[in-house]
């Protein structure tokens, strides 16, 4: 499995209609390249998976989509990701911005140590966003409607966000990364902590999402990119092999890494 | 012989035995018996028991020779200075000691001639028991281990029992420091109490312990309310902590999130060596430097500034603080997750406000710890005190006056010659038991959240 | 839905300005922080050094004198005795009469006043060690007093001269300086001689044996229970409530004032068991109790540290758990614990507080020799001369202080030189 020279990546990675376009990324942690040079679209209101076996590069690229690997000092950037049509790397965009339009889920879920409610109202504060008290009410009460979440904790928004279960949390998380109204979600492996049932909901969720966002996910499981996603990409090796349909991906893929991988030959 | 000389023999008798006992071992496995142990177990059993009972003889006969010796030269003393009381004693005594150990001296035969002469014989005969009990116990010991050397002596497990009390006692002096502070402190407390009412100790206003020299003299009972002392540390300390919590809160954070290696790599060992400076240079700095050109400031402005400032002396003690709550407070942010850091990012947040709204508030509880950990090096700090700020209990929140803390007047009580079981004297053992009592509690409480806090995120 | 969208990013960058402005606040705020801490330590030290530099030199004044053995009344085959008992400063004063011709009683006291009385002593110093120069005329660099010192150093030539010499005084100086006859050499006396009440005879020999013996006994104290006391509690203890109680202690022990380790001392070191005070040994228990927490918590930090797997290796071999301790634990943790040992008595050479319960701030001439002779430390005898009102006194302060830090400097660095040394095996 080393590494393919000149390759070229199979399928379909461009579209007609991209939110996001990465054009030629690599992505650097000081002397050691993690991501060589990947050209994908994400295409506006789709779900794309990206998979692959660990350590490939899927979650590095996704960091690099708004610029969160800029809080690692020894990580660089090459080429260009434009978002609607504008390089998010180009030194006179600020990342504030940015970061408010394209959000990200991570991991781990990772409640802020206060209040649901101080957790949701947390970015359209710092952002601005809410003119009146009212007026961030219905936001955090709208933004916890959508994750799904409002039932469960309408009784206790002023508890801590930190004693809700892992599935909660999550959602929690996913409330308040909608809150600020962003564009695009990121989300890296949002479901890898989590127990089946839980790993369902977010599932749900994020089917509903694609009405209103454009959602890219990386993920362990196959199923699940198979369940939440319309686009598929596989990386290998911080190299992008192919991009398809979800369908075909894992039905006729193309490349023969990628008929490894998801035919569990490694992972 | 004296202490010095049986030390060195029983340094002597240590390698000795040692030798002794191992040789015997091998002696023995060389005809051919299996030995239970090794030969140098032996040795070092040989050593162990040959050694230790003469050390703890030692270290006793050290404590109480001096009790006895005392005791059986009163009962000789005349009985005019008997009936003085127990100071006169003291005085006579010590003036025994003087004649015995002066041989310019010995000829003036007085009062105290015979029992000077006593003295001398006694320190001769006691000397010359001393050594030979030690010597004997040497013998005795070596003697005995070396004749019970036979293949079935346990000698390991024998050696490694007596080191793993040795290790225990090393570790149980810290709790005896405690208690040994915490009983010198109490015991002279009580008797304080038993002459100025806790009350008025705790509660009273008024602060001037110059007792008189002789009881006829008017005031010469002196007066013990301590609460000007109390005001006064506390002023001090709360501008020490005014200066160094959010000085050094901030710097910490600009070290830990905003500074490039580089600058790092330079400003941390800047602030190590602000901390590990001597609290007396930075009282010198204080009284020399700092409060002249305080001083110098409030009068251009038409202040009135003592020369003894608590502003000077909070001030510089604020700088000595900085590092100290800088690098705790670093330990404590940095033990915030950085998937915490990462959420707030990933929502848009710029720096600070991750730093103001989400690293602080989780951190809180540590830097609250931190902090206490502060106030209570603040409490304590003498040095500083006693070199810039003054003698006078002043009442008072105007920092730039002149007030005294507990520390400064312990020193005071305590400092020059002092006259056991009056009243000043056992003072400063009243307010070492506040200072005490006050720090300990902060520091265990302190301690107690930072723990907590650790364990939340690890 | 996009409109929605559209305004979120618009109502973000409408709040840019604000918050840039508020992100750079922040990061001057920090930022001056760190300079402000950095700026108190250059202050500190430019004050300390530019005050104390000048200890280092002290003002003499290069004449030939005749050791005249009619006036001293001995010769060079005169006993030792005789010797040392001859009126050397009665010399030097009729040296001086008859050199400066001082005209009334007045002139002729401030121009012996301008001279040490430590030049009697480096005169009869002299004559013990070479008795043959007596009769002969010899060189000699007369220790002048601090008051011409200071004049030589800091006044000389500005308005201050005035208001301590007399214009006859200022003459002479002129001309003596103005000759080349008064000039600054490096101060010997500071470094050989205890302390002094006359500041240009005050030094601090006596002050950092005491601190060797002090420390001496501290160190040996120190750190083999301190050592033990790490071992025993990170390789023997059994997890309890008592160990929890000893761990915790020890914890709180590190954080209690050191003016209350005096306190200890004074009443169960001094009041109970008898040592004297004032001496390195009581000294050096007191501070033995101090230094314990910090050797023990670096001790057991250093045990730890140690792979557990280097201890199961050993133990699978068959090997005791004393000698797995003592064979191999204690070899790889030992230079963890010499660095805690020695940051821990930096700790100890900087105190002063419970050193003034003790009685070690009595003043002390003579150099201690032994850890039972009455002496002073470094710290406490900053302490006592930042008290005198003369200003020789304050330069000479600074100048200990520069000694105490250069002390400070080089134990700090050794830990740091060690503590990489050990990183770089790990």
């Amino acid at each position: 499995m080393s590494i393919i020279e000149n390759h070229e990546t199979v399928g379909t990675p461009f579209c007609s209609n991209p939110k996001l376009s990465a054009r030629d990324v690599g992505v650097f942690y000081g002397d050691k390249q993690a991501i060589f040079d990947v050209s994908l679209d994400i295409g506006s209101n789709e779900v794309i998976a990206l998979i692959g076996p660990s350590g490939c590069g899927k979650s590095t690229f996704l960091r690099s989509l708004n610029r969160m690997n800029d809080t690692i000092d020894i990580c660089r950037v090459t080429g260009e990701i434009l978002l609607d049509g504008e390089n998010i790397y180009d030194p006179k965009v600020d990342v504030v911005p940015l970061r408010a339009t394209v959000g990200m889920v991570f991991q781990k879920p990772n409640p802020f140590p206060k209040s649901i409610y101080d957790n949701i109202s947390y970015g359209p504060r710092i952002h601005g966003l809410a003119s009146s008290r009212v007026d961030l009410d219905e936001i955090v009460e709208r933004s916890l409607q959508r994750a799904g979440l409002w039932t469960e904790v309408k009784d206790r928004l002023h508890s801590p966000g930190t004693g809700l279960s892992g599935g909660q949390q999550q959602r929690l998380c996913i409330a308040r990364t909608i809150a600020v109204e962003p564009e695009v979600i990121l989300m890296d492996e949002p479901c890898s902590a989590l127990d089946p049932i839980a790993t369902a909901k977010i599932e749900e969720l994020i089917d509903e999402l694609r009405e209103n966002y454009t959602i890219a996910i990386v993920t362990h499981s196959m199923q699940q990119a198979a369940r939440v996603s319309q686009r598929t990409a596989y990386f290998h090796l911080g190299q992008l092999i192919e991009v398809n349909n979800t369908d075909m991906v894992f039905t006729t893929p193309e490349h023969q890494l990628t008929e490894a991988y998801i035919t569990g030959r490694f992972g | 012989m004296t202490y010095s000389t049986l030390l060195i023999a029983v340094l002597i008798a240590l390698g000795g035995a040692y030798l002794l006992g191992r040789n015997r071992a091998r002696t023995l496995s060389s005809q051919g018996i299996k030995m239970h142990s090794l030969a140098t177990h032996y040795g070092a059993l040989v050593a162990l028991w040959t050694t230790l009972p003469p050390l703890l003889i030692l270290l006793l006969w050290a404590l109480l020779e001096p009790r006895v010796i005392d005791l059986i030269l009163t009962a000789q003393l005349p009985d005019s200075i008997r009936a003085g009381g127990e100071a006169e004693i003291r005085l006579a005594l010590s003036k025994v000691y003087n004649l015995a150990n002066d041989s310019d001296l010995m000829g003036q035969q007085g009062l105290l001639g015979p029992v000077a002469e006593h003295l001398q014989a006694l320190q001769a005969r006691v000397t010359l028991l001393r050594g030979g009990v030690i010597m004997s116990l040497l013998l005795l010991g070596g003697a005995l281990t070396w004749r019970r050397i036979q293949p079935d002596l346990r000698a390991r497990s024998e050696v490694e029992g007596i080191v793993r009390i040795l290790l225990f006692a090393s570790s149980a002096i810290a709790v005896l420091t405690t208690l040994g502070i915490l009983a010198s402190v109490l015991f002279e407390s009580i008797l304080f109490f038993q002459k100025v009412p806790v009350t008025e100790f705790l509660f009273g206003t008024s602060w001037s312990p110059q007792v008189a020299l002789r009881a006829d003299q008017s005031g010469s009972s002196g007066s013990f309310g301590a609460v000007p002392l109390f005001t006064g540390t506390l002023l001090i300390s709360a501008i020490a902590m005014a200066i160094a919590v959010p000085v050094g809160l901030m710097a910490a954070i600009y070290l830990s999130e905003y500074a490039t290696p580089r600058v790092r790599q330079l400003a941390k060992p800047a602030l190590e060596v602000l901390a590990g400076i001597p609290t007396v240079v930075y009282g010198f700095f204080a009284a020399l430097t700092v409060a002249p050109v305080i001083r110098g400031l409030g009068e251009s402005m038409g202040l009135e500034v003592s020369s003894e400032s608590a502003l000077a002396a909070g001030l510089v003690m604020g700088i000595m603080i900085i590092p100290f709550v800088s690098s705790l407070s670093d330990d404590v942010i940095n033990a915030v997750p950085q998937s915490l850091r990462d959420g707030s990012y990933g929502l848009g947040a710029t720096r600070s406000e991750t730093i103001r709204q989400v690293v602080i508030p989780a951190a809180l509880p540590g830097i609250v710890g931190a902090v206490m950990l502060a106030v209570s090096r603040a409490i304590g700090e003498t040095m500083i005190v006693a070199m810039a700020a003054g003698l006078a209990a002043n009442l008072t929140a105007n920092p730039l006056d002149s007030v005294t803390t507990v520390t400064v007047q312990i020193v005071t009580l305590l400092v020059g010659d002092q006259e056991f079981d009056s009243p000043k004297t056992l003072a400063a053992f009243a307010l070492g038991l506040v200072l005490f009592v006050v720090t300990l509690a902060l520091n265990y409480v302190a301690l107690k959240i930072v723990q907590k806090y650790r364990e939340q995120y690890d | 839905m996009t409109d929605s969208a559209m305004s979120t990013r618009a109502k973000v960058e409408k709040s840019m300005k604000k918050r840039r402005a508020a992100e750079s606040r922040f990061r001057t705020y920090g930022l001056l922080s760190v300079l402000f801490g950095v700026l108190c330590l250059v202050v500190l030290f430019g004050n300390i050094f530019s005050k104390g530099f000048s200890a280092f030199s002290q003002t003499v004044l290069t004449t030939t004198i005749h050791l005249d053995t009619d006036y001293l009344g001995v010769t060079a085959t005169s006993d030792p005795q005789e010797l040392r008992n001859a009126d050397y400063e009665g010399l030097i004063k009729q040296y001086l009469k008859d050199t400066y011709e001082p005209s009334g009683r007045r002139e002729r006291r401030d121009l012996y006043g301008m001279v040490s009385v430590g030049a009697a002593w480096q005169l009869q110093d002299m004559v013990l060690e070479n008795p043959s120069l007596l009769g002969q005329t010899i060189h000699i660099n007369m220790t002048m007093d601090d008051d011409v010192d200071q004049w030589f150093k800091h006044d000389r030539g500005t308005a201050n001269e005035a208001l301590r010499f007399s214009e006859q005084q200022l003459v002479w100086l002129h001309d003596w300086v103005d000759s080349g006859a008064l000039h600054g050499r490096f101060n010997t006396i500071f470094f050989t001689n205890g302390d002094s009440r006359e500041p240009e005879l005050a030094g601090i020999r006596g002050a950092i044996t005491g601190t060797f013996l002090t420390l001496l006994v501290t160190f040996l104290l120190s750190f083999p229970i301190g050592v033990s006391a790490a071992i025993y509690l990170e390789e023997f203890a059994p997890k309890n409530r008592l160990t929890e109680i000893v761990e915790i202690n020890i914890n709180n022990l590190a954080a209690v004032p050191s003016i209350t380790f005096g306190l200890l001392g004074l009443a169960i070191f001094i009041n109970i068991f008898g040592v004297s005070r004032s001496t390195p040994l009581v000294g050096g228990l007191v501070l033995t109790l101090m230094t314990l927490p910090t050797i023990i918590i670096s001790g057991r930090a250093a045990i730890k540290a140690v792979p557990p797997s280097i201890r199961e290796a050993a133990l699978g071999l068959g090997a005791s758990k004393m000698q797995v301790v003592f064979h191999h634990v204690l070899p790889l943790a030992l230079p963890g614990m010499l660095t805690g040992t020695i940051i821990g008595m930096a700790q100890a050479l900087g105190e002063t507080a419970p050193l003034l319960m003790i009685g070690m701030i009595a003043f002390v001439v003579d150099v201690p020799g032994f850890i039972n002779d009455p002496s002073t430390v470094l710290p406490v005898q900053i302490f006592l001369w930042s008290d005198s009102p003369e200003r020789a006194f304050t330069e000479r302060t600074s100048g200990a202080i520069m000694v105490l830090l250069g002390f400070l400097i080089l134990m700090n660095t050794a830990a740091v030189m060690l503590r990489r040394r050990l990183e770089r095996r790990w």
